[in-house]
């Protein structure tokens, strides 16, 4: 256990925490302008897996990350517009068409893999930036301030989010249609273009999450996310769909992967005992579930179609 | 999710008359619907991968129905879903979206594998059943937690199942790669996760004197008849059917709706678990094996067995012949890949699409039948008084 308490393993371990974490953030801020508008969008880790697949395959061809997480962004994008057109055009019902949207990505990332790449082969990875001044604090510096500018952009979404969900407009709509539709439909505003919209922002930012997962680890395989994108979903209740919530959530599951990995390679506790200690964050987060269900309340209107009049 | 055939009663007598469209054969449209769909995509989706679509599907029928082994295989395949696509049809019904299909196959499969490790050899026709309780039993529990949390803390039970399903796969890891492990995987130093063969007590028997087919496939048709039987000719299934339309209504009329809601998705959750024990029992190698993944040891079946219960409207019996079709597309998808070179998962995507298909017409569906309904309520107040001719199938109440 000595060996685990030595600063330059305690800084990797929160170091490497913060990587893992990014995908989850990601993925979990797009889920939440979704639900706070009222769409339980399922489909996450699907259009993550194929986000992470065009991410992959782009930078295996071109060997430029940024172009390979822009393909990842193009994925999201359309395969949001896709979704939305499924639960807000067509109204079908959301806990089950998410299913439909992740076995489709789940095969379809497979196929495209197996018939376009076949043999795993290992890809760029982004590049770290160490900030200046900041990335000079001992310690801290290590920890937050050499990361890669993803990491950077996905923390600063964080804020961003709050301000858009809080304090414009269009949050103002996105809440409203989320918890009155009507009374947000009486007053002009259109329940379906503000729906559309969140979905565009949780499908590209889902898209963008895939690909930094992938391009983060440099290498692409059959169910890459292994459900993060259904454990994004669940960090939106897990953080009573606030911004903030959904960061710590993030942190909790990224701290504990890290964790275990570095307790893996440092041998200090044996394989089997990792897969109990990765247990932890998925027992944490339905006690989260039992809480929130309690003393928070979900945006009213969430998973129901709205249908004029009706 | 009302699609079913089953629930359209009355209107008969006026679909005769003319020729506009009834819900009636709507329901049945939607399926083929959604074939015809799924099939155009995978033209274009062989058309795009440079191969013969003609081929393709030849290879695909032909390994999924051909032979008299294809059909062995396929019924094996069929037999997770079906079990799976009851137990989801279940929930439904009760309005309670059960996600959670995957770890409660682990959790039914863990809990068999267990008794049959732990148990002392007994003979088969003690082993057999108390296996089989067993994968139930584990299955239910899994099922249990989720509908007690939706019941009795208003846990959205879409979040807490798919989070089951992470913490099953993580036991399941643990347990098969430390204390129920092969020792024989010990010694060799290969640490393959996988426990020991399992006693031969527990083997599913064979049938008319087959290799490869035993009685899950048969199981499981049993547990679809039961099914119906208990949603449709049972008081429990009546409430669990009030529940699952109007819980007010229910609640007005003196049905207990948190012990109902709990109870649908503990059942919901048993009936996976008996898949995930057919697949332990079943298994060429009569043990419990994972890759470290859940659909290493599920084959996806908890996902896939949702898609047969759309496909079968959300009703057991018809959900029978649903299981068949998509455990024969994924026996198929083997052959395609071995014929043309097209990878199976291209039948995964294809089921994703026919969950969107099905759930985004339904909708539709459902207004073209409220209009059925409206015109036969006046068509029959026009003719005074005759009663909605015809018990309708199956969607009658006792």
């Amino acid at each position: 256990m000595s060996q685990f308490f030595t600063e330059a393993v305690l800084i990797a371990t929160i170091a490497s925490a913060i990587r893992f974490s990014v995908p989850l953030l990601l993925a979990g801020l797009g889920e939440a302008f979704g639900q706070r508008s009222g769409v339980l969008n399922l489909g996450v880790d699907g259009v993550m897996l194929l986000g992470a697949f065009g991410g992959y395959y782009a930078v295996l061809k071109t060997d430029n990350v940024w172009l390979g997480l822009l393909v990842g962004l193009g994925i999201g994008l359309l395969l949001g517009v896709i979704s939305a057109f499924i639960t807000v055009t067509l109204k079908a019902e959301q806990g089950i068409s998410g299913i439909g949207v992740f076995l489709f990505g789940l095969g379809m990332s497979d196929l495209l893999f197996q018939r376009l790449v076949g043999t795993p082969r290992p890809i760029d990875t982004f590049p770290r930036i160490e900030l200046p001044l900041l990335g000079d604090i001992p310690w801290i510096g290590e920890m937050f301030f050499r990361q890669s500018l993803v990491v950077y952009l996905a923390f600063l979404a964080v804020p961003f989010s709050m301000f858009v969900i809080n304090h414009t407009t269009f949050g103002m709509k996105i809440r409203a249609v989320g918890e009155n539709p009507e009374a947000a439909d009486s007053l002009g505003v259109s329940v379906a273009k503000v729906r559309y919209a969140t979905m565009l922002i949780g499908g590209t930012l889902a898209g963008i999450a895939g690909a930094a997962l992938a391009i983060n680890l440099g290498i692409f395989q059959q169910n890459i996310t292994n459900a993060q994108g259904f454990i994004a979903i669940a960090l939106v209740y897990f953080g009573a769909w606030r911004p903030l919530g959904v960061m710590l959530g993030a942190l909790l599951y990224g701290f504990v992967n890290s964790l275990v990995i570095q307790w893996k390679t440092l041998g200090i506790i044996p394989d089997s005992l990792s897969d109990i200690a990765a247990m932890a964050p998925a027992i944490i987060t339905i006690l989260a579930l039992v809480v929130v269900a309690t003393r928070f309340r979900a945006p009213a209107a969430l998973t129901k179609p709205f249908e004029r009049g009706g | 999710m009302a699609g079913t055939p089953s629930e359209e009663g009355g209107g008969l007598t006026q679909r005769v008359a003319g020729l506009r469209v009834s819900s009636k054969y709507l329901a049945y449209l939607v399926p083929l619907g959604a074939v015809l769909f799924a099939l155009l995509i995978g033209t274009i989706m062989l058309l795009a991968l440079d191969t013969s679509p003609i081929e393709g599907f030849q290879a695909l029928f032909d390994g999924a129905f051909g032979s008299t082994d294809a059909l062995i295989e396929t019924s094996l395949k069929a037999t997770p879903l079906l079990f799976v696509g009851v137990g989801i049809t279940i929930a439904f019904r009760a309005n309670v979206i059960n996600i959670g299909g995957e770890g409660q196959m682990v959790a039914g499969g863990l809990l068999a594998t267990m008794a049959a490790l732990f148990l002392p050899t007994w003979p088969a026709f003690i082993m057999l059943p108390t296996v089989i309780l067993a994968g139930l039993l584990g299955g239910a529990i899994w099922g249990a937690v989720p509908g007690y949390l939706k019941a009795y803390f208003g846990v959205n039970e879409i979040l807490s199942t798919i989070m089951l399903n992470v913490v099953a796969v993580q036991l399941m890891n643990y347990l098969l790669r430390d204390p129920l492990i092969d020792p024989a995987e010990i010694e060799r130093g290969t640490r393959i996760p996988q426990t020991e063969r399992l006693q031969e007590g527990a083997d599913l028997p064979l049938l008319f004197g087959s290799d490869r087919l035993h009685i899950g496939p048969l199981l499981a048709i049993i547990a679809a008849i039961l099914a119906y039987i208990l949603l449709w000719r049972t008081p429990l299934g009546y409430r669990l059917r009030a529940v699952g339309q109007n819980q007010d209504a229910a609640r007005y009329a003196g049905i207990p709706v948190k012990r109902t809601i709990t109870l649908a998705l503990t059942l919901s959750g048993a009936l996976c678990g008996l898949a995930g024990a057919v697949l332990v029992f079943g298994s060429e190698g009569h043990r419990m094996v994972t890759d470290g993944s859940t659909a290493g040891f599920t084959g996806s079946a908890g996902f896939n067995g949702i898609v047969a219960a759309l496909f079968g409207g959300l009703h057991p019996i018809f959900t029978i012949p649903a299981s068949f079709l998509f455990g024969g597309l994924l026996v198929g998808g083997i052959s395609l890949q071995r014929a043309v070179q097209v990878p199976s998962a291209l039948i995964l995507a294809l089921n994703g699409l026919v969950v969107i298909f099905v759930v985004s017409t339904d909708r539709y569906r459902q207004r073209l039948r409220d209009q059925d309904a409206r015109r036969d309520a006046l068509a029959s107040a026009g003719a005074s008084a005759v009663p909605p001719a015809g018990p309708d199938p199956g969607g009658g109440e006792p």
